[in-house]
């Protein structure tokens, strides 16, 4: 049984439709790559499982049981976290505070004080951010935003993680240090991801899948080399978007 | 006019600091509410005022001051809890005009309701507790009481949201409201919570009220707008800013009354309140006008 089984999911915004009969599913540890051009509706499927939006029809099955209409908070505390391709930090609280707050409220409720400051300070560190707790969010560039939305989302101890653009705004050398992150977490923490991202180059060298959206289907799910030589996969993505 | 830099213009600053616990007291509440739910109960001194009641009743039937004190914060805060299940939370997502209206809509319903079930006659708890003579100077202990506690609950406050888990989401959520799901938080139940602290604190406002002042039903009128004005002043949502717009309107009202008439310090604060709303629509530590 896969962790996460998704069947025939759709999501009608009047008469458009954003998905339409999507399916795929996500192995324990596995790193799956959602990937479509701008429109193709990944970060409409991403937020249908992370709770955001009801979907219209379809299932959503994560550890053997029902999501699909679930509130984000519900299908945060069922073990998904998210991230966001713009981070939105709390700019009023410390570094430390905005990854505790996800360790309190996005965890077992039965987790200690210390538990939590514990935990969140591990996921500070597994991001290579600064534990201290009087640091603030003053002068954090683009790419330590980005982990400290990562944090946040580990701090919840999920057991998949949706990543949203995690290497949007990285340069070359960021976007490497972000892939091979990403690789990190799921060896030491045994933590699945579904990766949606535009920049294939890095996402192919790191996952294990990938699954092609194109206005709102699905038009391809198999290994990334295979993908690449995919001739609708080409001619609706690859063709553009890896020569750039 | 006897406005000169002798004993009885340093009682009147006093008395002016005396009076800013309160109103900061007022102010922190409103200011808590509209920071974290972006609503201003314009009824927050109806609030008040059923606090007034409940505490008045509770010790003329034999309980304890401090008892009948603790029944009407408890009950001023399930008002809070109330007024947002019941009135806040079907117009969360509408315009701010119709949030404005509806909060409005209860303060009337509250004044004409506490008319019909107490009545338009002035009620005391009968506790008089004296004044502190220093030198030429009188401070009525009341005030005094009602500064320190005030400041202690102020500072409980201020503990409570930056050191628990839940104050933390309360700041954060205040931020923003759309991510917090995200991180397992569900934003109801923190609204919740703080219309119930919101409601607390303006039931504690009323236990330092009774010993100070007569209960009537149009008591709101009285600090309502006083409360709306400091929170305004100070940028609407910013405590900071409202705790500090508290003591410079409670200057201009005990000074300008001390130097002129009481009629004359109000004149003179909220003179001073449209100038600062010409010159800075959002308030002195507001970020949005």
């Amino acid at each position: 049984m896969p962790l996460l089984d998704v069947r025939a999911l759709s999501k009608r915004f009047g008469a458009l439709r954003a998905v339409n009969e999507v399916s795929f599913g996500v192995e324990e540890g596995e790193i799956l790559g959602l990937i479509g051009p701008n429109g193709s509706g990944k970060s409409t499927t991403f937020n249908c499982i992370a709770g955001l939006y009801t979907p219209s029809d379809g299932s959503i099955m994560f550890e053997g049981a029902e999501i699909a209409g679930l509130t984000a908070n519900r299908v945060c505390h069922r073990g998904i976290g998210r991230t966001f391709q713009i981070p939105r930090p709390f700019r009023n609280l410390t570094l430390l505070e905005n990854v505790a707050l996800s360790a309190f409220f996005g965890q077992d409720r039965s987790a200690t004080r210390q538990a939590c400051w514990a935990q969140a300070e591990e996921s500070l560190a597994l991001v290579g951010l600064p534990t201290d707790g009087r640091i603030t969010l003053d002068g954090l560039g683009a790419a330590a935003l980005k982990k400290l939305e990562l944090a946040r989302a580990l701090a919840t101890q999920p057991r998949l993680l949706l990543a949203d653009e995690s290497l949007n705004g990285l340069d070359h050398r960021e976007m490497e240090q972000a892939a091979d992150m990403l690789g990190r977490i799921r060896r030491e923490k045994g933590i699945a991801i579904i990766w949606v991202e535009h920049i294939m180059g890095v996402l192919m060298r790191v996952v294990d899948r990938v699954v092609v959206l194109d206005h709102g289907e699905v038009i391809f799910a198999g290994t990334p080399k295979a993908a690449q030589e995919n001739a609708r996969v080409i001619e609706v993505y690859l063709g553009t978007e890896t020569d750039a | 006019m006897q406005c000169e830099l002798d004993i009885f213009f340093l009682e009147a600053v006093l008395n002016g600091v005396l009076l800013a616990g309160l109103l900061a007291l007022l102010a922190l509440g409103l200011n808590l509410i509209f920071g974290v739910i972006d609503v201003v109960w314009i009824c927050y001194a109806e609030l008040v005022m059923i606090g007034m009641y409940g505490i008045n009743y509770a010790y003329k039937a034999g309980a304890p001051f401090l008892a009948a004190a603790l029944f009407g914060i408890l009950l001023v805060a399930l008002a809070g809890v109330l007024l947002h299940q019941l009135v806040i939370r079907p117009v969360l997502d509408s315009a701010p005009i119709n949030q404005l209206l509806v909060t409005g809509g209860v303060l009337f319903v509250l004044q004409a309701a506490a008319t019909v079930a107490f009545g338009i006659d002035f009620k005391t708890l009968g506790i008089r507790l004296g004044s502190l003579n220093v030198y030429d100077m009188s401070f009525s202990y009341s005030r005094i009481l009602t500064f320190a506690v005030a400041s202690a609950a102020m500072l409980l406050l201020w503990l409570f949201l930056s050191r628990s888990y839940v104050g933390i989401a309360i700041r954060a959520i205040a931020q923003d409201r759309q991510i917090m799901p995200l991180m397992g938080v569900d934003h109801r139940n923190i609204y919740l919570i703080t219309s119930g602290i919101g409601g607390g604190l303006a039931g504690l406002a009323a236990v330092l009220m009774v010993v100070q002042y007569d209960i009537y039903p149009q008591i709101g009128l009285q600090f309502g707008p006083l409360i709306f004005m400091i929170c305004v002043l100070g940028g609407l949502g910013s405590m900071i800013g409202g705790f500090i717009a508290a003591f410079l309107i409670s200057e201009f009202i005990a000074v300008g009354g001390s130097c002129f008439a009481t009629e004359w310090g109000y004149a003179i604060a909220f003179l001073f309140f449209m100038i600062v709303m010409f010159i800075r629509p959002q308030g002195l530590f507001g970020g949005k006008a």
